[in-house]
């Protein structure tokens, strides 16, 4: 076991020289930036790689996790990614390939003149920086992932940037692409929200990998590596809704980090749909700072083949009168393995805190492994706070009915699992996003 | 998971300040024919293994432990921080017989006084749980329970004679349901262990009596580092209890028990504790049962004492409809922390396993329940069911709730389910209006919060229960 970990490069692709290489494409960036960006690679390097005994990787399997075998992608155009329209028209896009910005479609001259900037990170980082500096990846890592939220960091290249000003609402959703190339990519997408007192947004954010046009592989056979984050900021009375679809190629090891910011009497909704990769990890980290703060963590996770999910979230109640409600409901098919790992923490005295912690998973399979790892650190006592876990298969009569009327195996548990489902995707107003989820879904088992 | 809002601070004498935690500490005259010093060494092994006359395998058994013991890291990445308070080298890991602990009746506190008298415990025991007598003569009481289930064929002794008289029955058992190496503590108690009960209950018995530690400690000393095992044959059944509610001064502040459980095929154990050790001392002790086929274990366990409890009872489900269940009962006053729960480990198809865990937080005591369930691979049939609810007493009471559960394959079935809350206000208003005080009203709602578990308990316990908890409720409000 010892020869095994020894071998395992703390670094692996990730050498100062592919840093410095990192560093010179960014150097017309502003200084504060990249002096993170070296503080951040220093810390990358230092930390060691998840061990066995880690409570925070607790059921994690560790083999999984390596940094060898990646490289900085090629460019790649338009025509190349073989980008699909999700449908959601004239109210902004922006589409990533292997960082680059491939394609945008503008907000409208309206929505721009009044003040929100719909723009790349790099853009913003040299129009708006103090803006940028108060909200690019402010909060800490707490759950487990300091190392690659590090690299993260340290190889940003390029990203999304959304800021709707005080009291203004923008109806339509904004949607930003993330596309990965090639065998052997590493990327690194960012999407970071910043949303005014008032203000109201809806953000959707496509985590892709691209054919290889003109190549034999299939999508989902490259090897790749993905590393992303998102802030969301929501500002007194603001409400932002945020959709994730994670639809890496089913071979990309992927680690995805999310920080919540939630002030007075604001409301975030976000859905996460996990769908690809071969092993993806997620944390997702909520604050609520302050009276009548609530955060709505919803996610849905389809997994096949012998796919591994590792969900981790932390909500934190830090004033009195916050709420949340966290539902993440998992269906595993073949032989997949999920891990959820929720804390919910009252600080002493956030008072009247109203929390709620719910997993749930379908076991669709024989061979396939779910764990639950639900937790509660209340130190205030007039909260309501409970959680729940469930794992189970579908119920014996629901499964007869649909066998009695001649379905098949394969098509009863894609209606199984739509029919789990529907409790979050009801929750999605735009019917666009909805259908999209919807499809990221069948092709699920399209593909089998 | 590592609690994030765990300050991580030096090490500190008292938890919570203002709390008085040296009341329960004694002293002794060191006279070192009589016993092993303080700390921990193979010397101290060689003395206690000559102490008690020993078989070399024995001997061997515990130096080994002692080796585990000291290659073991605290388990502080996923424990409190609080462990790393006990101080190793000041500990006396065996006593012999002749020492008696130097105290008086005046100088027991007055709250201890109080609450023997409050629970209605006898002139006599009250002097031996206090400390001031190192014998309290129970002698009778143990040797008659001894004769009757005698004459059923029960081996019921402590750990030493069991090894030394019974080996053919109890060294195939015994290190195999908790085998040494099993955490920090459990290696500990390998090395070091003395006292405790051992029992054998031969097939088809059903003991009507329940066996109690209580008496047959109590004719020897507190066990310190107790080793207890509890084989059940076929088809038999056996309840044992162990503590008593009245509030226990020992005469070392670390607790370190090993109790291992086997019931053969159909056999039944019920095993009931009630812990109250002094708000000194740390009790860290590792219990687990093995079921074979449909066997069943329950753990009634309640723990009330101490400044620092970590114990998980738990069932290894080996044959097929095996049972396990455990009813978990903690109060954690100013400067307790209750780390306790539950364990279930389903080896074999149709078994099924019962955790229900209550927990109640008075001022600034912490409660937290850790449990594990584990479903492994191409099993079938298997449930478990897991109810925690954490009671908050006070506005900075705290609790935490860190299950862990793991379910392979389409045929078994998991739930669980927490909650916290507080005392229903209406609730209270509507008894105060009714003539009790605030502080009356508190104790009966949280006697209600309890009540179903506590009904399950022994009707003595369950008094003795009720009258301790009016009295760990009053102060708490107001």
């Amino acid at each position: 076991m010892t020869v095994s970990t020894s071998a395992k490069s703390l670094i692996g692709s990730f050498t100062p020289e592919a840093f410095a290489a990192h560093l010179a494409r960014v150097s017309h960036l502003p200084t504060w930036w990249l002096d993170r960006k070296r503080a951040a690679y220093e810390r990358f390097a230092a930390l060691p790689l998840p061990k066995r005994t880690d409570e925070g990787w607790r059921f994690a399997s560790l083999s999984g996790i390596a940094l060898d075998g990646f490289r900085s992608p090629d460019a790649v155009t338009l025509a190349q990614t073989a980008h699909r329209e999700i449908g959601v028209t004239g109210a902004g896009t922006m589409l990533f390939a292997n960082h680059k910005l491939v394609f945008s479609e503008p907000i409208s001259a309206e929505l721009a003149a009044r003040g929100v900037i719909f723009d790349t990170l790099q853009n913003a980082l040299l129009k708006h920086s103090v803006l940028v500096r108060a909200h690019l990846l402010t909060q800490p890592p707490k759950l487990g992932s300091e190392k690659f939220a590090a690299l993260h960091e340290a190889f940003l290249e390029d990203g999304a940037f959304i800021y709707v000003p005080k009291n203004l609402e923008v109806a339509l959703p904004l949607g930003v692409f993330h596309y990965a190339a090639g065998q052997g990519a590493a990327v690194f997408p960012h999407t970071l929200i910043v949303a005014d007192d008032h203000a109201k947004v809806t953000v959707a954010d496509f985590f892709r990998s691209s054919e290889t046009v003109g190549a034999a592989l299939r999508r989902d056979s490259e090897t790749q590596f993905a590393c992303g984050g998102n802030d969301i900021h929501v500002g007194h009375g603001a409400n932002v809704t945020y959709v994730a679809m994670q639809d890496w190629s089913r071979e990309a090891l992927s680690f995805q980090f999310n920080a919540t910011v939630v002030r007075r009497d604001a409301k975030v909704l976000s859905v996460n749909l996990h769908a690809g990769a071969r092993q993806a990890r997620h944390e997702s980290f909520s604050q609520l700072q302050a009276p009548g703060a609530h955060s709505e963590m919803l996610a849905l996770t389809i997994a096949h083949g012998t796919q591994e999910f590792d969900q981790r979230t932390l909500q934190i109640h830090q004033a009195p009168n916050t709420s949340s409600n966290l539902l993440y409901k998992n269906a595993l098919l073949d032989q997949t393995k999920t891990i959820f790992s929720g804390l919910i923490v009252v600080d002493p005295d956030a008072q009247k805190t109203d929390a709620y912690q719910s997993n749930r998973n379908l076991m669709l399979s024989a061979d396939a492994e779910a764990n639950s790892l639900p937790g509660l650190e209340i130190q205030a006592n007039d909260v309501r706070c409970s959680h729940g876990a469930t794992s189970a298969r579908i119920d014996a009569e629901q499964e007869f009915y649909l066998q009695s009327r001649g379905i098949a195996k394969a098509q009863a548990d894609e209606l199984l699992v739509f029919g789990f489902f529907e409790e979050v995707l009801a929750k999605i107003e735009n019917q666009e996003l909805h259908d999209q989820l919807a499809t990221i879904i069948r092709r699920k088992f399209k593909d089998n | 998971m590592k609690p994030p809002t765990e300050v991580e601070s030096a090490p500190t004498e008292n938890p919570v300040v203002g709390i008085d935690q040296s009341k329960g500490d004694f002293q002794y005259d060191v006279k070192y024919e009589f016993d092993a010093g303080t700390g921990l060494s193979e010397r101290t092994i060689d003395y206690i293994s000559a102490a008690k006359k020993e078989a070399s395998w024995i001997k061997d058994f515990r130096l080994a432990a002692l080796k585990t013991f000291q290659s073991k890291p605290m388990p502080t990445h996923w424990a409190t921080e609080d462990l790393n308070n006990i101080n190793f080298d000041k500990i006396r890991y065996y006593l012999a017989s002749g020492q008696k602990p130097k105290r008086s009746w005046d100088e027991v506190p007055d709250d201890i006084k109080k609450t023997f008298e409050r629970l209605g415990i006898p002139e006599q025991e009250r002097k031996f749980l206090a400390g001031v007598e190192a014998q309290f003569d129970s002698e009778a009481a143990y040797s008659n329970i001894k004769d009757i289930v005698a004459k059923q064929g029960v081996i019921f002794c402590n750990s030493t004679e069991a090894l030394r008289e019974h080996p053919e029955i109890f060294r195939k058992w015994f290190g195999k349901v908790i085998p040494v190496g099993d955490n920090k503590f459990s290696a500990l108690n390998g090395a070091v262990f003395s006292g405790g009960s051992f029992i054998y209950v031969p097939p088809g018995v059903k003991v009507t009596h329940p066996l109690q530690a209580y008496f047959r400690i109590n004719a020897e000393n507190f066990g310190q580092f107790e080793r207890t095992l509890i084989i059940v044959d076929e088809g038999a059944e056996v309840t044992y209890m162990e503590g008593c509610t009245a509030p226990k001064f020992s005469t070392s502040t670390l607790h370190s028990a090993v109790v291992e459980l086997v019931a053969m095929k159909g056999a039944k154990i019920q095993y009931i504790t009630v812990q109250n050790w002094a708000n000194n001392v740390f009790n860290l002790v590792t219990k687990r049962g093995l079921a074979h086929e449909e066997a069943e274990i329950k753990w009634i366990d309640c723990n009330i004492g101490s400044r620092l409890t970590m114990k998980y009872p738990g069932v290894i489900l080996k044959g097929r409809k095996a049972r396990g269940e455990v009813l978990s009962i903690a109060l954690a006053n100013d400067g307790q922390h209750q780390d306790t729960g539950a364990k279930m480990i389903h080896a074999a198809d149709e078994t099924t396993s019962n955790i229900i865990a209550k927990s109640i937080s008075v001022g600034q005591g912490r409660s937290t329940y850790r449990g594990q369930v584990h479903i492994p691979r191409h099993l079938k049939g298997c449930r478990n069911n897991t109810e925690c609810d954490a009671l908050l007493i006070n506005t900075n009471s705290r609790t935490d709730t860190y299950p862990a559960i793991t379910v392979r394959g389409d045929l078994n079935a998991v739930q669980h389910e927490a909650s916290v809350s507080k005392v229903n206000e209406e609730m209270i208003f509507y008894m105060q209006q009714r003539g009790l005080t605030e502080g009356q009203a508190m104790s009966l709602a949280v006697n209600g919060f309890i009540n179903d578990l506590a009904r399950q308990f022994p009707m003595e316990y369950s008094v003795e229960l009720k009258r301790l908890i009016d009295l760990e409720m009053e102060g708490s409000v107001g």
